[in-house]
């Protein structure tokens, strides 16, 4: 075993690819074409009404989740081999950060805005 | 294949992922660090992004996001951003196969779409700021310009960088160092891209009806 079969061995990081050379670039392709799919389908969907209309947002954001699969498996080509683990941990830790970050912030301002009681808004001063 | 067959391919020493097999090489450490970098840099937005979600509705009675946005123009944004991110790749890919004209070819579209996403990011701005919607009007507009501001700078010090790396590359040919710049630029260049989605979403579509 010599020469680049090295690698084989190591971990792999996100964005290195170990295919054939030819399917590298079908990979991009082929992301590219899913990401365009998924991009006009949320344009689509916020500006027609084929969707229930209370449903929109949460349909957009499926559709960005998709996307950002679609970008992390064929862009940044992150897989589910055993070689990736760390970088998938890393990505998981990070996500749960940006959920805890956004989703917590997001509660806790509309409960105060629920519970704050009404403010003069022209008082003189 | 079975865990026999795995174990007569890989040496015990190169246990895989698990701290086994002694320091991982360069490349692999360098990318990771970058990657654990580019993490941070999600949190980063994530407090931008509910800043902007809790602000979105805080316009002090002055323009809306569904008086502000031209969706046609955050559609042309949009592609530009997801070309340059495909010609960032195929870039990436010649430079693996040191194919030097390739590299120079998708290098020229990568940072022309990138420079037109900014050129049209900045007339928007310009456009809102000049009907009176900047950024101190109200908690809105100055969530907004907080958090597609620094996705824009962000893509400005990329296309800086991307430019300093063609000329690494123009300079010092394609040595093992430069591909691993050149590694860890695509993978920023991506994470923007992945960014982008959460503004596109949350701020243009969601907030455009």
């Amino acid at each position: 075993m010599d020469g680049d079969d090295v690698y084989h061995l190591h971990d792999r990081t996100p964005g290195v690819r170990h295919e054939e050379p030819t399917a590298d670039f079908w990979t991009y392709t082929a992301g590219l074409g899913l990401a365009i799919l998924l991009t006009v389908a949320s344009f689509v969907v916020a500006q027609t009404n084929l969707l229930w209309a209370p449903g929109i947002a949460m349909g957009l954001i499926v559709l960005a989740f998709a996307q950002i699969g679609v970008h992390l498996v064929f862009f940044l080509h992150m897989g589910s081999g055993p070689d990736h683990t760390n970088n998938i941990l890393a990505l998981a830790f990070g996500m749960l950060i940006v959920f805890l970050v956004i989703a917590g912030s997001v509660w806790i301002i509309a409960n105060l805005n629920t519970n704050m009681m009404a403010m003069p808004m022209n008082t003189p001063r | 294949m079975s865990l026999t067959s795995v174990a007569d391919f890989v040496p015990a020493e190169a246990a895989r992922g698990r701290g086994g097999g002694g320091p991982a090489p360069t490349r692999i450490v360098v990318a990771y660090g970058f990657w654990i970098f580019l993490l941070s840099d999600f949190i980063l937005f994530s407090g931008m992004f509910a800043a902007y979600a809790a602000l979105s509705d805080k316009t002090a009675g002055g323009p809306t996001g569904r008086e502000l946005f031209d969706l046609r123009n955050v559609f042309i944004e949009t592609v530009c951003l997801l070309f340059s991110s495909y010609t960032a790749g195929l870039g990436a890919l010649a430079g693996e196969r040191r194919r030097v004209d390739q590299f120079y070819l998708s290098a020229v579209f990568t940072f022309v779409l990138g420079a037109a996403f900014l050129v049209i990011e900045c007339s928007e701005f310009a456009g809102m700021v000049g009907r009176g919607a900047g950024p101190s009007r109200s908690a809105f507009l100055s969530a907004f310009f907080t958090l597609v501001g620094t996705h824009g700078a962000h893509v400005t010090s990329g296309l800086l960088w991307f430019a300093y790396m063609v000329a690494q590359v123009a300079v010092k040919g394609f040595r093992p160092h430069v591909l691993q710049r050149l590694l860890c630029f695509s993978l920023f260049w991506h994470a923007l891209d992945i960014v982008w989605i959460g503004v596109l979403t949350l701020v243009y579509l969601i907030g455009a009806r």
